[in-house]
């Protein structure tokens, strides 16, 4: 009897509901969706440029002809270490950009929160609904950043060295570079949302639901 | 029918902290309510019905005695229990509604049975069955912003019902609603109660209630003033709306 009691006690949310729902809240906030997803790709973009500018220069020191890569090997390190600096305070402005708005559409939200515990919602749901749009706001943002990082970045060096850049296009490591920001694009915003994620689905539902916005 | 107890508060107790003072809203409460009966709470405004109320509904815990839901004692359930409870056994309806605004009615119908395991398509049938049975059978795709509050309420009810709970808890269901918009949802509640054979428990200051109700709990300052049945009230109707 016990037993059986365990087994029907069983609460879920179908990965596809959860999709359907989380996809539904963006269309309809799609403003707030735009906000957060242009946020990653602006500091996903910077990323991307600055490491494939590396990229770029590296190439040229090494396959480039003698004047160029003799004039590019001069002070690399510290404007690397410069650019490093940048791209970091980019990302975290990024960061706590997507926290905020999350935060915002979490006191949004509250009501709705609310009514779903109510109906049985586990803490665990909320999170996976905030979650899940915060990765589609990552993925989108960053893959769309890292594009555009690279192409800006070839556009540039194609007007200051012509041709030569085919040549010495340096394919692998931007498609590396690629991958790495579209990781740490789609992480940082996972992790942007967690917070915000945690503090909804600790509401409790009576509080959530009296709150108005 | 046997007369066995849904729900039953036992010297229930709530105080909040204002600051360092405890405010005691309820000061202890025995109830019990039997199932498939029709509650009405009634009490002027703070009075402590909803504290009672979210006690009932497992949404707050009391701060001394205890409340059986169902013969269990909601204090010794963990979190999944409270919301297994919240998804099977109750079902909610709100003075403001509260339905989520991004799904459809048959959609927002449908969640408390995703919640609860069933398949989409199973949920999708019985959804629209319950729908039909509240009269909204030919609105099931609108959004709630694109019905009346008479309509967005009966979603609720159908929402409220959507895994056969044992209690159904309308905490001022027609505080939002005109007169006879009102009337329709209460009929429509005591359809559904005598229909499934669920409880009903209203905490409300609609004297509308007052004719359908089994019983009727007054609460004054958190104790319960007096249990009136159903014959003795509708005297009382009368006055009111002679009124």
């Amino acid at each position: 009897m016990a037993e059986q009691k365990k087994i029907e006690k069983q609460l879920s949310l179908p990965l596809k509901n959860a999709v359907q729902m989380s996809v539904r809240n963006m269309k309809v906030r799609f403003g707030r969706a735009i906000i957060i997803t242009t946020s990653i790709l602006l500091g996903i973009a910077f990323l991307t440029s600055v490491r494939a500018g590396n990229a770029f220069n590296m190439s040229l020191i090494l396959n480039g002809p003698e004047e160029i890569s003799s004039l590019l090997a001069v002070d690399i390190a510290e404007v690397n270490a410069r650019q490093g600096w940048l791209v970091s305070l980019s990302l975290l402005v990024c960061i706590v950009g997507i926290i905020n708005a999350m935060l915002m559409s979490v006191t949004e939200r509250s009501k709705e929160i609310g009514t779903m515990k109510c109906l049985g919602a586990l803490d665990k749901f909320i999170v996976e609904l905030f979650l899940l749009e915060s990765l589609a706001h990552g993925l989108i943002g960053s893959i769309a950043g890292a594009i555009i990082g690279v192409l800006t970045m070839t556009v540039v060096y194609l007007i200051q060295y012509g041709g030569l850049i085919f040549q010495i296009f340096p394919t692998v490591v931007i498609v590396k570079d690629v991958l790495f920001s579209i990781l740490l694009g789609t992480f940082l915003a996972v992790v942007g949302a967690l917070y915000p994620a945690y503090i909804s689905a600790k509401m409790e539902p009576a509080e959530a639901i009296r709150r108005e916005v | 029918m046997a007369k066995e107890a849904i729900v039953r508060t036992i010297g229930v107790k709530k105080s909040f902290m204002l600051g360092k003072v405890p405010l005691h809203v309820l000061k202890g409460i025995d109830i019990e309510i039997l199932k498939g009966e029709y509650i009405s709470i009634m009490g002027p405004s703070g009075s402590g019905k909803t504290t009672l109320f979210n006690m009932i509904g497992g949404l707050d815990k009391p701060s001394e005695g205890k409340v059986y839901i169902d013969e269990v004692d909601i204090a010794q359930l963990d979190a999944y229990e409270l919301a297994w409870l919240r998804c099977r056994k109750i079902g909610y309806i709100f003075q403001t509604f509260n339905l989520i605004p991004v799904m459809s009615a048959l959609e927002n119908v449908m969640l408390p049975m995703i919640f609860g395991g069933l398949s989409t398509d199973d949920a999708r049938n019985k959804s629209r069955m319950l729908l039909e049975s509240v009269g909204l059978g030919e609105r099931v795709n609108h959004k709630p912003l694109e019905l009346s509050g008479g309509q967005q309420q009966r979603v609720a009810i159908a929402r409220a019902l959507a895994n056969d709970p044992a209690i159904i808890l309308a905490d001022e269901p027609t505080g939002n609603l005109d007169l006879k918009t009102g009337k329709e949802i209460i009929n429509l509640l005591r359809e559904m109660n005598k229909e499934k054979c669920v409880s009903i428990i209203t905490a409300t200051h609609d004297l509308k209630m007052l004719d359908v109700s089994d019983r009727v709990i007054w609460l004054r300052d958190g104790i319960i003033e007096r249990v009136e049945d159903r014959e003795n009230i509708t005297i009382k109707v009368g006055e009111v709306e002679g009124e």
